[in-house]
């Protein structure tokens, strides 16, 4: 279309003294039927298309599976599927809570709080996601998933990360003043070093994470101030592993 | 189609017939539809310089990652205002404006069917406009929740004032929306019951099809965003829980509300600028438009389709399944009509004899950005593509398009 365009502006524009009209044309039935209907059958196919993608990404109950890493997404799920999963038994549920501006995660099974998202890899992750108090959005953008935590009801979400390695953990929806700031590490890793780090993990008193919004608050270091009162970022989550790399940069795998 | 020379016009005085040549009636509660339209349009582009200045300075923030030019607050506060103004105080307004001026002159009717509707309209435009400025004069700074102002973010109110940021923003959005309201009874009663004699749907020009196409979306879609704008009023100031979790409210609810709306908006916008297109195409390729009644039709299709989409900006936000496959097919339909649109611009330029001044190359960039904008768009209503670039910048540059 564009070079249609280009060719029309290139080699048909009227001569300099030429103030006739050009060629009389109102219409064609048959070009106007044909591209109507061309884009018709492309939006249809298109739309069947992502409807088996978006069948393959959630739809396939427990053995469904989440893309990892940038690996192409349609081929890895497919070929991969046959691969052993750790037996559906074991299904690692973990709560996921989500503040202005914080992310805590509970692990039940083992008694112990975090301020990092450890998961086994290859095997199914159910996460309860709530929110303390505004939306948020739980976004791990190497995973490709992404859902909004609605305050008030516990959202279940589940994926098998298929993976290891050390991802970065995003806030999707917009929460306020600290928002860019409430991000963290996901760590994938063996099953065995997982259960060693909830066992190492357990044993350690807890102790209050570093926050950077809560920090940032304490000591307001802009260059211009307004003074504009904001809403108060809740006190650092009191954990049994906090961050490893809290203030880790801008890291995206 | 005439025959008259291009210069023989421009060599006339235009003459401004009946008008007092005065600047102050600018100023003045004046019917006149077309005093009104320069209204319009001089008030919202001093308003796109104000968003713009805003766009500078988150700009001039992004320079460097580090919060190092403004506050956290500042920024969130530039950005909302940015989009508000942007869209409440320049997209909107300008395009009534020349809707304004150019529709009674197209179709013949002496001035629009309610001259003072639309005047008391026009003044409502720089009234929300100084409330929504004022609002960075009171404590706590403006609204600071975007432009979705999606609770319950904008229902927090850290400064425990009752004259505060946000509710001067929902006051200026609800006011905004009564406004428009109103310029949209005026646009459709004008053009369905004041053509000149002779002047059948069918004679109109395409500008008046894709004005009253996008008017009759103002007419279905912004009771809804004004009533939704109105509760969250109330949720702020009195203390309702329509929107609030805390108290059993449904915070989605809002963004139901709000996107019923907003979506169908950008359509309010883009209908008048198609219409811009199929004018000025045909002229600078001294062609006509190519198959004009599938163009004027298709504006219309536009507009049914544009209120059974809204649902594509909630992909991640809790909808189950089976809505997201819905709203993305209704989504992908709507492509059909604007291509049928793109097409037909396409087939008029081809063979024409063209003519690059101004307005031409203006239309042709606006057309090939249109293309472009367009593809992504529906990129966009893919569900599985939209689960992960919704809410990043791929979704701001379809919109900015």
């Amino acid at each position: 279309m564009v070079g249609t365009l280009t060719y029309s502006v290139l080699f048909q524009q009227a001569g300099k003294y030429d103030y006739s009209d050009g060629p009389d044309i109102e219409g064609n039935v048959t070009l106007e039927v044909v591209w109507t209907v061309i884009p018709f059958v492309l939006v249809i196919w298109i739309a069947g298309y992502s409807y088996q993608i978006y069948d393959q990404m959630s739809i396939l109950g427990p053995m469904e599976h989440v893309h990892m890493g940038m690996a192409t997404a349609a081929a890895a799920p497919l070929t991969e599927s046959a691969a052993p999963i750790s037996d559906q038994k074991s299904i690692e549920h973990i709560d996921v809570y989500a503040r202005q501006w914080a992310w805590e995660f509970h692990y039940p099974q083992s008694a112990i709080t975090s301020t990092e998202l450890h998961l086994p890899n290859r095997q199914r992750i159910q996460l309860a996601l709530h929110s303390e108090d505004v939306l948020h959005g739980f976004f791990v953008p190497a995973f490709r998933v992404k859902q909004d935590i609605i305050p008030g009801q516990a959202i279940e979400f589940e994926f098998t990360p298929i993976r290891e390695g050390r991802y970065r953990l995003r806030d999707s929806q917009y929460s306020g003043t600290y928002f860019a700031t409430t991000q963290t590490d996901v760590v994938v890793e063996s099953p065995e070093d997982y259960q060693q780090w909830l066992a190492t993990s357990a044993t350690q008193p807890p102790v209050a994470a570093y926050n950077q919004a809560f920090d940032e608050y304490q000591q307001a270091h802009n260059p211009i101030s307004t003074g504009w009162k904001i809403v108060e970022p809740a006190s650092p989550p009191m954990v049994n592993y906090p961050s490893s790399s809290p203030s880790s940069p801008v890291s995206n795998p | 189609m005439t025959n008259l020379s291009v210069d023989a016009i421009a060599q006339v005085e235009q003459p401004l017939p009946g008008a007092p040549n005065n600047w102050k009636r600018f100023f003045s509660f004046s019917t006149d539809h077309k005093v009104i339209g320069i209204q319009y349009l001089v008030t919202s582009f001093f308003f796109f310089l104000i968003g713009g200045i805003f766009a500078m300075i988150i700009r001039g923030e992004l320079i460097t990652p580090e919060a190092d030019l403004l506050d956290r607050a500042v920024y969130n506060a530039m950005f909302t205002m940015h989009g508000t103004v942007m869209l409440f105080l320049w997209t909107f307004p300008s395009l009534v404006g020349l809707s304004n001026y150019l529709v009674p002159l197209m179709i013949g009717a002496k001035d629009m069917a309610f001259p003072r509707l639309n005047a008391a309209a026009f003044w409502m435009v720089p009234v929300f406009g100084v409330i929504l400025m004022a609002s960075f004069l009171v404590p706590g700074g403006p609204s600071q929740s975007g432009w979705w102002a999606y609770p319950p973010v904008s229902l927090q109110n850290p400064t425990g004032n009752l004259i505060n940021g946000q509710v001067l923003w929902i006051l200026a959005v609800a006011i905004s929306g009564v406004s428009s309201i109103m310029g949209a009874v005026n646009f459709v009663t004008t053009i369905a019951r004041m053509r000149a004699p002779g002047m059948t749907w069918f004679r109109m020009p395409v500008f008046v099809w894709t004005v009253f196409a996008a008017q009759i979306i103002q007419l279905f879609g912004l009771p809804a965003l004004t009533a939704g704008a109105v509760m969250l009023l109330l949720d702020l100031t009195v203390g309702t829980s329509f929107f609030d979790p805390a108290k059993g409210g449904d915070p989605v609810l809002f963004q139901h509300f709000f996107w019923f709306y907003s979506h169908p908006a950008v359509y309010v916008i883009i209908l008048p600028i198609f219409g811009i297109f199929s004018e000025i195409f045909p002229v600078y390729a001294r062609k006509p438009l190519f198959g004009y009644k599938v163009v004027a039709i298709s504006s219309l299709i536009i507009t049914g389709l544009s209120g059974i989409v809204w649902v594509h900006h909630m992909f991640a936000s809790g909808t189950p399944g089976w809505m997201r496959m819905v709203f993305m097919a209704t989504t992908m339909l709507i492509s059909v009509p604007t291509g049928i649109k793109v097409f037909a611009w396409v087939a008029t330029i081809w063979g024409g004899k063209l003519r690059l001044n101004t307005p031409m190359l203006f239309a042709l960039g606006g057309l090939v950005m249109f293309v472009f904008a367009g593809v992504t768009g529906i990129m966009l209503a893919s569900v599985p593509f939209d689960i992960h670039v919704n809410n990043t910048y791929l979704s701001w540059g379809t919109f900015t398009m």
